[in-house]
């Protein structure tokens, strides 16, 4: 975490920046759609894609209000699966060492693709620019394709037919692969689909989801007990 | 307006925690059971939300177009495929099924 060299050339960082930057933003389309779809107004789309701005809650939040769950357990949900931030901002403001008059403006841009590529930057001064032009580009980006695709649904029609519908749960399953390499990753996620879609009919929309999210911890707590039983490290995954 | 107080908290929220992360002393969140935990939450919730939006029609299970549209993402996936290359072979293979009356 040095400032001297050995590290990539500005280009490059840039580069790989904008790479995500573009690619993950061109996606606030889907959003666009799937939040117009689902009956919210353009107004309130675009709010959410500039004042939540972390893709996964804003799916959430949105098919949890169409599946008819309250504003409470909607935000709810949402809220959680934005708690990952808090873990990056902390990683981020180690290596980034912002002043701390710049963190609450920084603090928006504390994201997946924001703390993925500045954490694979070897130097602090590749982490921030790595962080600056991802954020950038990905929250200008974001913004526009959300008000674009918002537009669209309209002039699309019946969303459903163009198969828009399948957009969210595909970027779930995209930002969920790469976390489940461990077999603790795995147990989790399997525990977690059996409890959302077994008490999806029995209990209130939104709530399944807070449920499920309880595997977390559950798992934990297992596989703590029984590594200890067994006398082997709690961290002895696989 | 049940839709703007949904918007409203989750905005804060969002934001709150976001900012969290940058202003907590490095130390606060570093015992081994809470990071764990915080890297073990999104999964659980973003398997629980996947399986929903593939499975789900209001509160009954379907199986539908969708879930063959996040199968070619799931392949996708294991090929290495960029994000949007992801998400587009979930709509095409969905909206494909639909046409063909699936």
């Amino acid at each position: 975490m040095r400032d001297d060299g050995g590290g990539k050339p500005d280009g490059a960082v840039v580069r790989d920046a904008l790479g995500v930057g573009i690619a993950v933003g061109l996606s606030g389309f889907a959003f666009g759609v799937t939040s117009a779809g689902s009956g919210l107004t353009l107004l309130q789309t675009c709010a959410l894609s500039l004042l939540v701005f972390t893709g996964a809650s804003q799916f959430a939040l949105v098919g949890a209000l169409a599946a008819g769950g309250s504003p409470f357990t909607a935000a709810a949900g949402a809220f959680f699966l934005g708690v990952r931030n808090a873990f990056y901002g902390l990683r981020l403001s180690q290596l980034l060492a912002l002043p701390r008059a710049v963190r609450p403006f920084a603090a928006q841009w504390v994201i997946d693709e924001t703390a993925a590529v500045s954490l694979a930057q070897p130097t602090r001064r590749g982490a921030r620019i790595g962080f600056v032009v991802t954020g950038l580009s990905l929250y200008l980006l974001w913004n526009l394709t959300t008000l674009l695709g918002a537009l669209g649904a309209e002039a699309i029609g019946d969303t459903d037919a163009w198969g828009l519908d399948a957009a969210g749960p595909a970027v779930f399953l995209a930002l969920l692969a790469p976390m489940l390499r461990a077999g603790t990753e795995r147990t989790v996620a399997g525990l977690a689909v059996l409890l959302g879609l077994g008490l999806l009919p029995v209990l209130p929309a939104g709530v399944p989801v807070l449920v499920a999210a309880l595997a977390a911890p559950a798992v934990l707590w297992a596989r703590g007990r029984g590594s200890a039983s067994r006398g082997d490290a709690p961290e002895g995954d696989r | 307006m049940n839709i703007w107080i949904a918007i409203g908290v989750t905005a804060v929220g969002c934001y709150a925690v976001k900012l969290a992360g940058l202003l907590v002393p490095a130390g606060a969140l570093e015992r081994p059971v809470v990071r764990r935990l915080a890297a073990l939450l999104p999964v659980a919730l973003l398997a629980a939300l996947t399986a929903q939006q593939t499975f789900s029609d209001g509160q009954a299970l379907v199986l539908d177009a969708r879930a063959a549209g996040v199968a070619a993402a799931a392949v996708a996936l294991v090929l290495r495929a960029p994000f949007l290359l992801v998400v587009a072979s979930a709509v095409v293979v969905t909206a494909g099924v639909r046409a063909l009356g699936g």
